[in-house]
C-alpha cells in the first residue's frame, strides 16, 4: 500500500474575481522510501498542492471542494484541525523555502526543536535536551550543543536550513514535504543540502516530496517526477525516463528553454521559448489548459474544446495531451 | 580576440563599506571589502559574464562602474574616458552610453509612470527631440523588444514579470547606449519567460552591436549569454577567460567545485557530478 495517495484533490480559492482552481484534480501516490519531484513554474499549482496534504491552506479563502489525501489509509481531508495536528509533524513534516520566516527570531534553536518533542512525545527537559543534540549532529551542524543555544540571526541560509530539517526530523516522520527547499541558498550550499536530503530518506526510509521550479533539482533528487501546468499534472513519470523520452508538449519545451551548462556551442544557440504565459486560473481555456501555447493544437483536432485526460502511455509513463511526442513521430514517420 | 580597443577597462577596482558598531556611540570598528581589486576589459560587441554567489561582489562591481555607487580606489575607463575622476557634466553624458537593467522588474519601474514614460524618460532627461519624436522612438522600443506599443499608457501592474522585464529593457536601449549591464535580469522570471528574455536580449546585441556586462548567480544563464567569464569570490576574480575555456577546463577548485554544484536536468550524470563534489569539497576544506 502507497504510504500517501492524493486522489482527484482539486483545491479552490474563493476570491471577489471568482474562483480560481488553482489544484485542479491532482493524483498521485508516495511509497515509503520513495522520493516524488513536483515540478512546475508560478502559479502551477504544485505549493497549494503541498499545503493541501498538510491540511494548511488558507480557509478561507481556499477549500477542499473535491479529493482525497489518504495517508497510510487515512483521509486526511476529513480529519478535524485538532487530529490533524498530530499527523503534522509527527507524521508528516514539512521543510519551506525561506527558514528565517519559519523559524521564531526571538527562540533560541534548543527551544524550538524541544518544543516539537515535547508536543508529540512529552519528553522531559533532559531528554529532549539529548535529542535535540543528536538531531543537530544528524544534519551536520558542528559543534551542535553549543550551537542549540544561539538564535536564528547566528545561522547562514544554509544551517538555517539545517536547523529546519532537524525540526522536521525530531519526529521521524514518515513522508517530509520540502517545498522550494533550496530556492533561497547559493548552488554550493543547495548541492549540500540535496545531498543531506538524499542521505536521510536513505536512513530513515522516509518518503518525500520536493516541489520544486528546477528541473535540475528534480533530476538530482527525484525517482519519479509529476509535472503540473495550470492546476493540474500533465506528465508523470519515472526520472530517468521522463528526462530520456518527454512526452508533453510542455516539458518538452521547459526542457528546451533551460540554458545549458555543458557544451560548446551553448553560445550561440537560442533557448527553446514558450510563446505567451501560462492562463487565468479563474476561466481556463475549456479543452487542454496547454493548447493557446502547444505548438502542436491545431484547429479541428480538438484541443480547444475537449478536456484530455492524464492517460498512460507507456508503462508508468502517464500523460495529459493529445499530441506526446511518441505519437507525433509515428504520425509524422513515412508509411 | 579582437585587436580593438576595449570597450570597458576596469583596473584594480575597490569598494569599502564601513562597519559601524557600538552602543549609543558608534564608530567604524572595521571595513567590509566587497569589491577587491578587479579587473577586466570589454570588447566592443562581446559579452562578459560575471558569475558568483551572493556576497562576491559582483553587482557591487557593476555598480561601482556605472558610479552609482562611489570606488574607493582604482580605475573604470570607459570609451577611452576615466569615469572616477571625470566632471558631473562629462559623466552625465557618458552615461548615455551605458545603461542597466535591473533583477526585479516589480521594484525597479516607478508605480505611478505609465510604459510609455518610463521608457521616455531617460530621453527627456537628457532633452532628446520633441514630445512627439519621444513618443514615435518609444513605440518604436517597445516594438523592438516585442512589447505591445498600444499598450504605452497602461501601468506595470497591469503586466506580468516577463512582460515588465521587457519595458526594463526599453528603457534601457532609448539612448542607444553601447554598453548595458544586465544585473541578474532573469532570476525573477520562470524558465519559459527566462528563455524569452534571454532570446531578446542576445537578439538586441547582434541587431545593435551591444556590449554587456552580463551578472548572474546561474552558471548555466551565464555560459548562454557570455563570450567571456569571470568568476567571482569574496571580492576577488579567481579565474577568468573564454567561456568555453572556464566551463569545459576549469583551473581554479573554486570554479570546480561551483560548477559540479549546478543541479543538471540529466538524471544520468548525477552520481557521477555527486562524486566530483564530494571530492572537490573534501579537497577544498583541506585549503
Amino acid at each position: 500500500m502507497a504510504l500517501l495517495e492524493v486522489k482527484g484533490l482539486k483545491t479552490h480559492f474563493f476570491t471577489r474575481e471568482g474562483v480560481v482552481r488553482a489544484v485542479d484534480g491532482v493524483t498521485f501516490s508516495v511509497d515509503a522510501g520513495q522520493a516524488i519531484g513536483i515540478v512546475g513554474e508560478s502559479g502551477s499549482g504544485k505549493s497549494v498542492t503541498a499545503l493541501s496534504i498538510m491540511g494548511l491552506i488558507p480557509r478561507p479563502p481556499a477549500r477542499i471542494v473535491d479529493g482525497s489525501v489518504e495517508f497510510q489509509g487515512r483521509d486526511l481531508t476529513t480529519l478535524s484541525d485538532r487530529q490533524l495536528e498530530d499527523v503534522r509533524g509527527r507524521e508528516i513534516a514539512m521543510i519551506f523555502q525561506d527558514p528565517m520566516t519559519s523559524l521564531n527570531p526571538t527562540l533560541k534553536i534548543k527551544t524550538q526543536i524541544t518544543e516539537v518533542l515535547d508536543r508529540h512525545f512529552g519528553y522531559s527537559k533532559d531528554e529532549a535536551g539529548r535529542r535535540a543534540v543528536e538531531l543537530l549532529e544528524e544534519v551536520r551542524i558542528p559543534n551542535a550543543s553549543e550551537r542549540l543555544e544561539d538564535y536564528p540571526h547566528r545561522f547562514s541560509g544554509g544551517m538555517r536550513q539545517r536547523v529546519m530539517i532537524a525540526i522536521a526530523l525530531a519526529c521521524n516522520p514518515k513522508l517530509l514535504i520540502a517545498d522550494e527547499p533550496t530556492t533561497a541558498l547559493d548552488v554550493t550550499v543547495q548541492a549540500e543540502i540535496l545531498d543531506l536530503l538524499e542521505e536521510l530518506r536513505r536512513d530513515h526510509e522516509m518518503g518525500l516530496i520536493l516541489i520544486t521550479h528546477d528541473m535540475g533539482v528534480v533530476a538530482e533528487v527525484a525517482d519519479e517526477v509529476a509535472v503540473m501546468y495550470a492546476g493540474q499534472i500533465v506528465e508523470h513519470a519515472p526520472t530517468l525516463e521522463l528526462f530520456d523520452h518527454p512526452e508533453h508538449p510542455y516539458t518538452e519545451a521547459l526542457l528546451g528553454a533551460l540554458p545549458q551548462l555543458e557544451g560548446e556551442d551553448v553560445r550561440e544557440g537560442r533557448l527553446l521559448s514558450i510563446p505567451g504565459r501560462p492562463p487565468d486560473l479563474i476561466a481556463p481555456p475549456p479543452g487542454c489548459r496547454f493548447a493557446p501555447r502547444c505548438p502542436y493544437a491545431h484547429l479541428g483536432d480538438g484541443c480547444a474544446d475537449n478536456e484530455p485526460e492524464l492517460r498512460r502511455i507507456r508503462q508508468n509513463h502517464l500523460v495529459r495531451s493529445r499530441h506526446p511526442a511518441s505519437e507525433r513521430q509515428r504520425e509524422a514517420a513515412p508509411v | 580576440m579582437s585587436e580593438r580597443e576595449p570597450l570597458l577597462v576596469v583596473d584594480d577596482l575597490r569598494k569599502e563599506f564601513p562597519v559601524r558598531s557600538g552602543f549609543l556611540i558608534e564608530r567604524v570598528t572595521r571595513t567590509v571589502k566587497a569589491v577587491d581589486g578587479v579587473s577586466f576589459a570589454i570588447q566592443p560587441g562581446r559579452t562578459l559574464g560575471l558569475v558568483g554567489e551572493s556576497g562576491s561582489g559582483k553587482s557591487t562591481t557593476g555598480y561601482c562602474i556605472l558610479q552609482l555607487v562611489k570606488p574607493t580606489a582604482g580605475s573604470v575607463r570607459f570609451k577611452g574616458k576615466e569615469l572616477t575622476t571625470i566632471g558631473r557634466g562629462e559623466l552625465r553624458t557618458l552615461r548615455r552610453d551605458m545603461q542597466i537593467i535591473f533583477q526585479d522588474p516589480y521594484s525597479s519601474l516607478d508605480p505611478r509612470m505609465t510604459v510609455g514614460d518610463i521608457v521616455s524618460e531617460p530621453l527627456q532627461i537628457h532633452g532628446v527631440g520633441t514630445r512627439r519624436d519621444r513618443r514615435l522612438r518609444v513605440r518604436e522600443l517597445l516594438d523592438v523588444v516585442g512589447f505591445n506599443p498600444d499598450y504605452e499608457n497602461r501601468y506595470p501592474h497591469e503586466f506580468s514579470g516577463g512582460q515588465r522585464q521587457r519595458i526594463g529593457v526599453a528603457r534601457a536601449l532609448a539612448l542607444n547606449p553601447d554598453l548595458i549591464i544586465c544585473d541578474e535580469p532573469v532570476s525573477a522570471l520562470d524558465v519559459s519567460i527566462q528563455a524569452q528574455i534571454l532570446n531578446l536580449l542576445k537578439d538586441l546585441q547582434r541587431d545593435f552591436g551591444l556590449t554587456y556586462l552580463f551578472i548572474s548567480h546561474d552558471l548555466a544563464v551565464v555560459r548562454s549569454m557570455s563570450d567571456d567569464i569571470a568568476v567571482m569570490k569574496d571580492g576577488k576574480i579567481v579565474e577568468t577567460g573564454l567561456a568555453d575555456e572556464v566551463y569545459e577546463r576549469p583551473k581554479e577548485r573554486y570554479t570546480r567545485a561551483l560548477l559540479a554544484a549546478v543541479p543538471v536536468p540529466d538524471p544520468r550524470k548525477m552520481q557521477e557530478r555527486r562524486h566530483e563534489r564530494r571530492r572537490l569539497s573534501h579537497s577544498l576544506a583541506q585549503g
